[in-house]
């Protein structure tokens, strides 16, 4: 015998009056060890149009491919130290952006490491339950990582950022939610 | 304390304590090969992404099918909180101005077990919420009602070692919104735990036992299941009343459990 799981309700509009108070635009305060880097995107909806008032989680490893927060570290506000979590609302043009550091990987299924990834977790009015993805560096480690593979081909680049041309170290990457372009979503 | 009904659960959680192993290791790179997952929900018990009745789902849910994703380390681990994000000013909502807020005190507590009966201890609980008259403190809320000077709507608290919360807010109002024609959102109050895991995540709404606006609001409804639907709406609670101060209403909230199997040798 057990318990359900209570069931999601969407976070819907006004979410920040709770939520706000935690949003971590970097994840990697000073002295956190690793290649500082900016991820910036757009969330979109099915029409093509920004969504300001959607939140996003990150969950990520250190640059040794360790989860802090698992060895100890809790989240604080501001995080004195890296935690590998942060939440980032979109702006008014549906745009995120924050800094941390590329984390380093981290063991898979059948013990084959994972390519560095972000896990994201996707939130807004409209969306009854959060939506969950992986955000990829574009690595060589990304063609043979173990998640990836489970992706159909033609959709994996959906999870993999691309580097700014005129910043090399800011990456981009979209979260859309339908369309030609639809950002892989997993369940999870 | 209310504990009228969590007979059944705190039976669950003796067994728990006497068979679970440790959480899960501490260093990623001793984890053996396979990592024990979470257990999926059961059919109907949480909602689709595209519930048409909610309009705005039509434009904000993904149209191809999900990749089911096996957790790995990523999925079982989770941010973990510090207690210096809560304190008195935020479990009690009705006294962080200068003022009373106006409206229906109302004490709101409950327990945060997961799915196999155990108690999630320190777990961060935030909460948000529209004051007595259904307006919330937000600039995109247009609603024609008075904002209350007294009243912010927003709170956290950390469960203790039994997995309790407990929170001192006034009753939400009701309140119009453009979903169809003269719909209005039951009373509610948003909540957002993490548990120990990425994967145990929750954000969810609670509701008020006897509202009349459960039947025609499309979020409460979005979720088949029946009973997995009531669970949402909290019940009265004698035991937490406190005299000549305070009504109360007991919400409990679960969360995803691990699947059983042992970490393989």
């Amino acid at each position: 015998m057990s318990l359900q799981a209570t069931t999601w309700q969407t976070v819907g509009p006004y979410f920040r009056i709770g939520l706000e108070y935690l949003d971590t635009f970097d994840l990697a305060p000073a002295g956190t060890a690793g290649e500082r880097i900016a991820v910036e995107g757009s969330v979109l909806d099915g029409e093509g149009n920004p969504v300001p008032d959607a939140v996003i989680e990150i969950w990520q490893a250190n640059s040794n491919g360790e989860y802090a927060c698992a060895a100890g570290a809790a989240v604080d506000a501001p995080s004195a130290a890296f935690t590998g979590f942060g939440r980032i609302p979109t702006d008014n043009e549906g745009k995120f952006r924050f800094t941390t550091i590329r984390p380093g990987q981290v063991p898979g299924p059948g013990g084959v490491m994972q390519a560095p990834h972000l896990a994201v977790r996707v939130m807004m009015r409209g969306l009854l339950k959060s939506l969950v993805t992986r955000m990829y560096f574009p690595t060589e480690a990304a063609a043979s990582d173990p998640i990836l593979q489970l992706v159909p081909e033609q959709r994996r680049g959906t999870l993999i950022a691309t580097v700014d041309a005129s910043r090399e170290s800011t990456l981009l990457w979209n979260i859309e939610l339908q369309g030609a372009n639809e950002t892989v979503f997993f369940d999870c | 304390m209310g504990s009228g009904s969590t007979d059944v659960n705190d039976n669950l959680l003796k067994h728990e304590e006497a068979t679970t192993q440790p959480r899960h290791a501490l260093d990623g790179k001793s984890l053996p090969e396979s990592v024990v997952g979470y257990r999926r929900p059961s059919p109907g018990t949480q909602p689709d992404y595209l519930h048409s009745p909610y309009v705005s789902s039509i434009t904000r849910s993904p149209r191809l099918p999900l990749i089911k994703l096996p957790h790995t380390l990523t999925e079982v681990t989770g941010p973990s909180f510090s207690a210096n994000l809560v304190g008195s000013a935020t479990a009690d909502l009705t006294t962080q101005h200068s003022g009373q807020a106006i409206g229906e005190r109302i004490i709101v507590s409950g327990r945060v077990l997961d799915e196999n009966g155990k108690p999630q201890r320190n777990t961060l609980v935030e909460v948000w919420q529209a004051n007595a008259c259904g307006r919330y403190l937000h600039k995109r809320d247009q609603h024609d009602a008075p904002l209350d000077p007294n009243f912010s709507g927003e709170g956290r608290v950390m469960t203790d070692e039994d997995g309790r919360y407990q929170f001192m807010t006034i009753k939400p109002g009701a309140y119009p919104w453009r979903n169809h024609h003269n719909a209005w959102r039951p009373a509610h109050i948003h909540f957002s735990l993490f548990g120990p895991a990425f994967v145990t995540r929750l954000v969810t709404q609670m509701y008020f036992p006897g509202e009349p606006l459960l039947p025609s609001d499309p979020i409460f409804n979005c979720t088949a299941d029946e009973n997995a639907r009531n669970r949402l709406i909290s019940q009265f609670d004698w035991d937490m009343v406190q005299p000549e101060f305070a009504l109360a209403f007991k919400f409990d909230l679960i969360l995803r459990g691990r699947d059983e199997t042992p970490f393989e040798a």
